[in-house]
């Protein structure tokens, strides 16, 4: 870890106990959803991370507690520092507070991440989906949404076949 | 026959002012298929006359999934992929994957490797760069200098050609350095450029920079203040002209960029005037990278240009016959892939349009978990809506010219 990113994350750990992990020299700090609001406004205000650079999810599928990560990559330009957090979120009615009072990007970046995830932001000002059709239904970046080709069965089983293949079943 | 469905703005309700609703101002509907979007943009105009009162941008119309396409490949095999986000700067985006990807599985690239991916990259970004000088003058009217742009960015075009046998999808650098090493004509050919390039720079400004009717429709015309800059998230040369000097291959140098003599144009006044300005700078910026780099090429001859770790690289050719090990780790590699650790990464790289970041996670199989590529088209269309409130339509166009957005970069 960076020299200069060391206090930061340590006053993090002070201010909202996170679990913070390391890899090739990347900070990940895990905060609660209900603190994620507060930890990017501090960081912007006090730290000068004023870019938020991306803001995306991870699935986890099959796990459900936590199933997805929500992964807020922060830029500091006047420090030249990156830091990343995370955000665990339960599978069931995934929710996290929207960033977008904080950083205006996180607009359209937590739209697209309703779009491909269906996490909601609480709070959004336009929930509305951002890169997939209208009429389409579904959430294509989870691991349970299918990649759109056939699997083939090797079975004649069909309520084998709905088991597996859930989205099949009409 | 079918029934024509009524269109409802109701889902626009909160993104238009009171006055929309009372029909005091017009909605009025820009796109999918305009010529001046740059692509499938769809722009719904809400217009005072002809002043702009808000614009809202809908995006989608190019969506492929790229990145749920990625999670079913191997770590090469989704390199492919890559090509097709910013079809204007395709081994850029091949450079910010390969990176990520070196970096997740802790892979070392030799030095000559780092120099070729320099030089094509820089080249790249002149094509690019090229593109957006075209397509900004077209849609201001100048339609010559679409053709002049088009002309030298054959030259580039050409040179990518000879190197990867491809003039856009190349795939030519690969985790771990590059598909192989540039020919003999490689040389004679980026020289030709150089020495012809500077000159038709010059004959662009001279057609652009200071004709009067062009400078009517360019200054203070959609100002970006860097406050909301970065808050949008806007990078690249939108920021630059905004006056925020933040330059990835400055600030973190990647592949070698630090050995580069090189400056990086900034413009303080944020109007599309100011854009359009910090390219023009930037043709000839890379141009002066393009020069060291084959300097440097020239010092080192018949050195390797991918990494000879084979866990990670594939063999070449000529040790496939000649040795078991390679037979298997080419077998090996491109059927089952390799094994990346279980964790994720983010690495960035400064695209022609700004930070071009990739979130790559491994799961420890031969697969990426997860691949989110963070596109600078994206965040700088997002601003958009800020940039044209109070200018008039065709204000519009120019401001878009001067962003240049890709769609296929926004979309993905």
């Amino acid at each position: 870890m960076d020299t200069k990113l060391e206090p930061i994350v340590k006053a993090l750990q002070e201010r909202f106990a996170p679990t913070v992990e390391e890899f090739r020299g990347e900070a990940h700090v895990f905060v609660k959803a209900e603190q994620i609001v507060e930890a990017l406004t501090l960081l912007r205000d006090k730290y000068e991370f004023e870019l938020l650079s991306a803001l995306t999810a991870s699935d986890y599928y099959p796990e459900t507690t936590p199933r997805f990560h929500v992964v807020y990559q922060l830029s500091s330009l006047a420090k030249n520092l990156t830091l990343q957090l995370r955000v665990a979120v339960n599978g069931d009615q995934p929710k996290v507070p929207t960033a977008t009072r904080v950083y205006d990007t996180a607009n359209w970046r937590e739209r697209e991440v309703l779009d491909m995830f269906g996490i909601e932001f609480e709070g959004h000002p336009d929930p509305r989906k951002i890169l997939t059709p209208d009429e389409m239904d579904g959430h294509p970046l989870r691991k349970d949404f299918p990649l759109g080709y056939e699997e083939p069965q090797f079975t004649f089983n069909y309520d084998d076949i709905d088991l597996k293949k859930i989205y099949a079943k009409e | 026959m079918p029934q024509l469905e009524e269109v409802s703005y109701d889902q626009y309700k909160h993104l238009v002012s009171e006055r929309a609703l009372t029909g005091e101002t017009m909605l009025l509907n820009m796109g999918p298929q305009h010529p001046s979007t740059h692509g499938v943009l769809r722009l719904l105009l809400e217009l005072d006359g002809e002043t702009i009162v808000n614009a809202i941008p809908d995006i989608g119309y190019l969506h492929t999934g790229i990145e749920k396409n990625m999670e079913a490949k191997t770590y090469l095999k989704a390199e492919v992929m890559t090509d097709r986000l910013d079809y204007m700067n395709t081994t850029g985006n091949n450079l910010a994957y390969c990176m990520a990807v070196e970096k997740l599985v802790d892979l070392d690239v030799p030095e000559r490797a780092q120099v070729i991916r320099v030089i094509i990259t820089e080249l790249q970004r002149i094509a690019s760069h090229l593109v957006f000088m075209g397509a900004f003058g077209l849609d201001l009217a100048a339609m010559s200098m679409f053709l002049y742009c088009f002309r030298e960015r054959e030259y580039i075009m050409d040179i990518l050609e000879l190197c990867s046998g491809q003039r856009m999808m190349t795939t030519y650098f690969r985790p771990g350095g590059v598909w192989r090493d540039v020919p003999v004509e490689f040389d004679a050919a980026v020289r030709e450029f150089i020495r012809i390039f500077p000159r038709r720079v010059d004959e662009y400004e001279a057609l652009l920079t200071k004709n009067p009717i062009l400078l009517d429709r360019l200054v203070s015309i959609g100002i970006l203040d860097p406050k909301t800059a970065l808050s949008h998230g806007v990078t690249g040369p939108t920021l630059r002209a905004s006056g925020v000097n933040w330059d990835l291959r400055k600030a973190r140098p990647y592949i070698g960029y630090e050995q580069y003599n090189f400056n990086v144009p900034v413009r303080t006044e944020g109007d599309t005037f100011a854009r359009y300005i910090v390219h023009i700078e930037e043709f000839r910026e890379s141009l002066k990278i393009v020069e060291q780099g084959l300097e440097k090429l020239k010092k080192m001859p018949n050195q390797p240009v991918q990494s000879d770790n084979r866990k990670f690289v594939v063999p070449p050719r000529a040790e496939i016959g000649v040795s078991m090990e390679a037979l298997i780790h080419h077998f090996k590699l491109w059927t089952e892939g390799f094994p990346a650790p279980k964790n994720s990464i983010y690495s960035a790289v400064e695209s022609p349009r700004g930070e071009l970041g990739v979130y790559l996670e491994g799961d420890g199989g031969p697969k990426p978990h997860r691949v989110h590529m963070r596109t600078p088209s994206f965040d700088n269309l997002s601003a958009i809506n800020k940039m044209t409130q109070g200018h008039l339509v065709a204000d519009l166009v120019a401001i878009l010219a001067s962003i240049d957005i890709v769609l296929g970069d926004i979309d993905r």
